[in-house]
């Protein structure tokens, strides 16, 4: 098992060592040495002209199992409510659908959840709907055991999930279950219709590196899915299809996690994963006193306060406006980005945002190789000028 | 309380950077290091044996290089330490990794409780924490960002959501991922770190483990790796010239153009 070199074969050329993408690959003694770390993604293979690099493997992808059949949306709802995450799933599931020739389903559990026709209208030909009080408080035990079985009855080909934090925490247990394979976090999917792969791509290394990933021979395939990298759809109201009620499925399920409590995060004004505008602070504000000067912004502009992971680790303001690879993901009209020197992790939460602002007193910060537009100043003259003329403009 | 945590030796990606030329990571100056993620839980669980009396084990599936940072985890005070090291392990995708934890936890056998970072920062899945929990039958928490009491094979902790925090009781033995916010990890001690070079760590492999060779590593692994690639940057900001007044000017005059304001 593993990664071999065959050192008849190799020269000691180095195109391998320039190719490996985390670096583990060096020359010794003339020869490719290929060190322990090597995550076995196989970059290397491609670029040897002399076929001396092989990746043994016991039994190459098995026959895939052909009686799964479909694409399956989990539809996460709160209180009631269908997230936007599941109408942007929705959009892109409908599309990999029509590629592949198959059915969109959507999956939704809750109590008293509204709306269930709009999962129909943004592009479900069917829906699974248990609705049950039961399923009120979200509990992933139960979760776990519904959508497991739903899953070994319908067989799916694909499940896709939004990376919510109830999506990323339950999701995999379901594919451990299944014992199949999951691509946490995905920012694109697309299909390949001969093999019927869903191909996964995500972000890795703090979004430095980007890797395509199949599951090859286990169905179904499944991928939990960043928040608002595919864009929701307008809804077509005329749309036929189906929802099928579900009984919710008591039989030796109870929930070892019980809910005490819940305590909502009061400091957000506006949502920043809903706002159209976001003023983003970073560690250039120099104190948490200095936050004031965004929220004055975003309340001349009727935007949502954000911040860089610098800000968070300061203590400045509290994680839920956190930006960025292990915060929030954001793709607002307008992103405003002051005293934030643009960190990879930052970027990857907020690069796909319409129009970026930033403003920087560092010529170099990296921030600026995103923005669309850049200020190269101090932001305690520049964001006070900004205030000043956005409210003259206003009156 | 006899606590495991999990721990993953990761580059140090935080000086990572691309190379413009030969569009590459950099690699002079990486060092590896304890996932930042893990650290929290290592601390989570010392505070808890401080707390509540018993033993902490740390456990790693790794290359031989983790026995290294399996020391930091004893001078840091975790007990004992085992390294899952095995050729046949590399390769491993999540699926692969929890059962390899799994196997060995099964192996440990006396455990209340089992602490994971919220994900690592190399991979960013976050994915073993839960299927570890799966594959073991335990409840699971994830984002713990508080744990608030154990008491009578309880325990209460607060996890994060999008939303807010909510609090959770459930049943031990069970499974738990933690965030950064739990606590602020302490630095080894002089006397950890006497102990740490003295210690004995075993090497557990596939055989130690008896597992399944068709579970573990690449074999293992239900998700494969096809490509990997660089992400595409936009194109360099335009640059608003001028006195400050001026450069606001034209920002807001662009904005009202674009239909943003």
């Amino acid at each position: 098992m593993g990664i071999r070199v065959d050192l008849d074969k190799c020269t000691g050329c180095g195109d391998c060592v320039q190719s490996c993408p985390f670096g583990v690959i060096e020359i010794v003694e003339g020869k490719a040495h290929i060190s322990e770390h090597c995550t076995l993604c196989g970059t290397c293979l491609d670029v040897c002209s002399y076929g001396a690099i092989s990746i043994e493997t016991a039994h190459e992808a098995a026959a895939t199992d052909d009686n799964h059949q479909g694409i399956w949306v989990f539809a996460e709802t709160r209180n009631g409510n269908l997230k936007s995450v599941d109408y942007e799933l929705l959009a892109r599931g409908r599309e990999l659908a029509n590629t592949l020739k198959a059915e969109l389903s959507a999956v939704c559990f809750g109590y008293q959840i509204s709306d269930v026709e709009q999962l129909i209208a943004h592009g479900a030909d069917k829906v699974y709907l248990i609705d049950d009080p039961a399923l009120a408080n979200h509990q992933e035990d139960l979760y776990l055991s519904q959508f497991t079985r739903l899953i070994k009855e319908h067989k799916p080909e694909i499940v896709i999930a939004g990376a919510t934090a109830l999506g990323r925490s339950f999701i995999p247990r379901v594919a451990a279950i299944l014992k199949t394979g999951l691509t946490a976090d995905c920012t694109d999917l697309e299909v390949d219709t001969e093999k019927r792969l869903l191909l996964q791509t995500r972000p890795t290394f703090g979004g430095n590196i980007m890797a395509t990933i199949v599951c090859q021979a286990k169905r179904p395939q499944m991928a939990t899915v960043r928040p608002r990298v595919f864009k929701k759809k307008a809804p077509d109201n005329e749309r036929m299809g189906q929802i099928i009620k579900v009984d919710f499925n008591k039989e030796g399920v109870t929930s070892r996690t019980r809910l005490l409590n819940f305590v909502e995060n009061l400091t957000e004004r506006v949502k920043i994963e809903d706002a159209d505008i976001i003023i983003s602070g970073g560690r250039g504000l120099g104190k948490a006193e200095n936050f004031h000067l965004m929220e004055e912004l975003a309340a001349v502009m009727g935007a949502a306060v954000g911040s860089s992971r610098a800000a968070v680790d300061e203590g400045w303001i509290p994680y839920s406006h956190q930006v960025g690879q292990t915060g929030k993901t954001v793709c607002p009209r307008l992103y405003i980005a002051c005293g934030i020197s643009g960190a990879v992790q930052h970027l990857a939460g907020m690069q796909t945002s319409d129009t970026i602002v930033a403003i920087n007193n560092d010529p170099n910060a990296p921030i600026f190789e995103v923005a669309t537009y850049g200020i190269v100043g101090d932001l305690f003259e520049v964001v006070p000028l900004l205030i000043e003329k956005l409210r003259d403009n206003l009156l | 309380m006899d606590i495991i945590v999990c721990l993953k030796q990761v580059p140090g990606t935080t000086q990572v950077k691309i190379d413009p030329q030969t569009n590459t990571l950099v690699r002079q100056g990486i060092k590896n290091i304890t996932n930042p993620f893990d650290t929290y839980a290592l601390e989570a669980a010392i505070r808890l044996k401080e707390q509540y009396g018993g033993k902490v084990t740390a456990i790693s599936m790794g290359p031989p290089q983790a026995d290294e940072m399996l020391r930091e985890a004893i001078s840091l005070g975790a007990d004992e330490a085992i390294l899952l090291s095995d050729r046949a392990f590399a390769g491993a995708d999540t699926l692969a990794t929890s059962y390899t934890l799994a196997r060995a936890i099964t192996k440990i056998e006396k455990y209340d409780l089992i602490i994971c970072g919220r994900q690592t920062i190399d991979g960013d899945t976050g994915q073993v924490g839960p299927e570890l929990a799966e594959m073991l039958s335990l409840p699971f928490v994830a984002y713990v960002s508080k744990i608030e009491e154990i008491n009578n094979g309880q325990m209460r902790v607060q996890r994060m959501i999008e939303e807010g925090y909510e609090v959770i009781e459930a049943p031990l033995p069970a499974v738990i991922s933690v965030v950064k916010e739990i606590n602020v990890p302490r630095l080894p001690s002089l006397r950890g770190i006497t102990r740490a070079k003295s210690a004995v760590i075993p090497a557990w492999g596939a055989k130690e483990l008896d597992a399944d060779q068709d579970r573990v590593g690449l074999a293992g692994s239900a998700t494969r790796v096809i490509k990997i690639f660089f992400p595409q940057r936009g194109k360099r900001a335009e640059i608003l010239q001028g006195s400050p007044q001026s450069q606001v000017a034209s920002l807001v005059t662009k904005l009202r153009e674009n239909g943003l304001i």
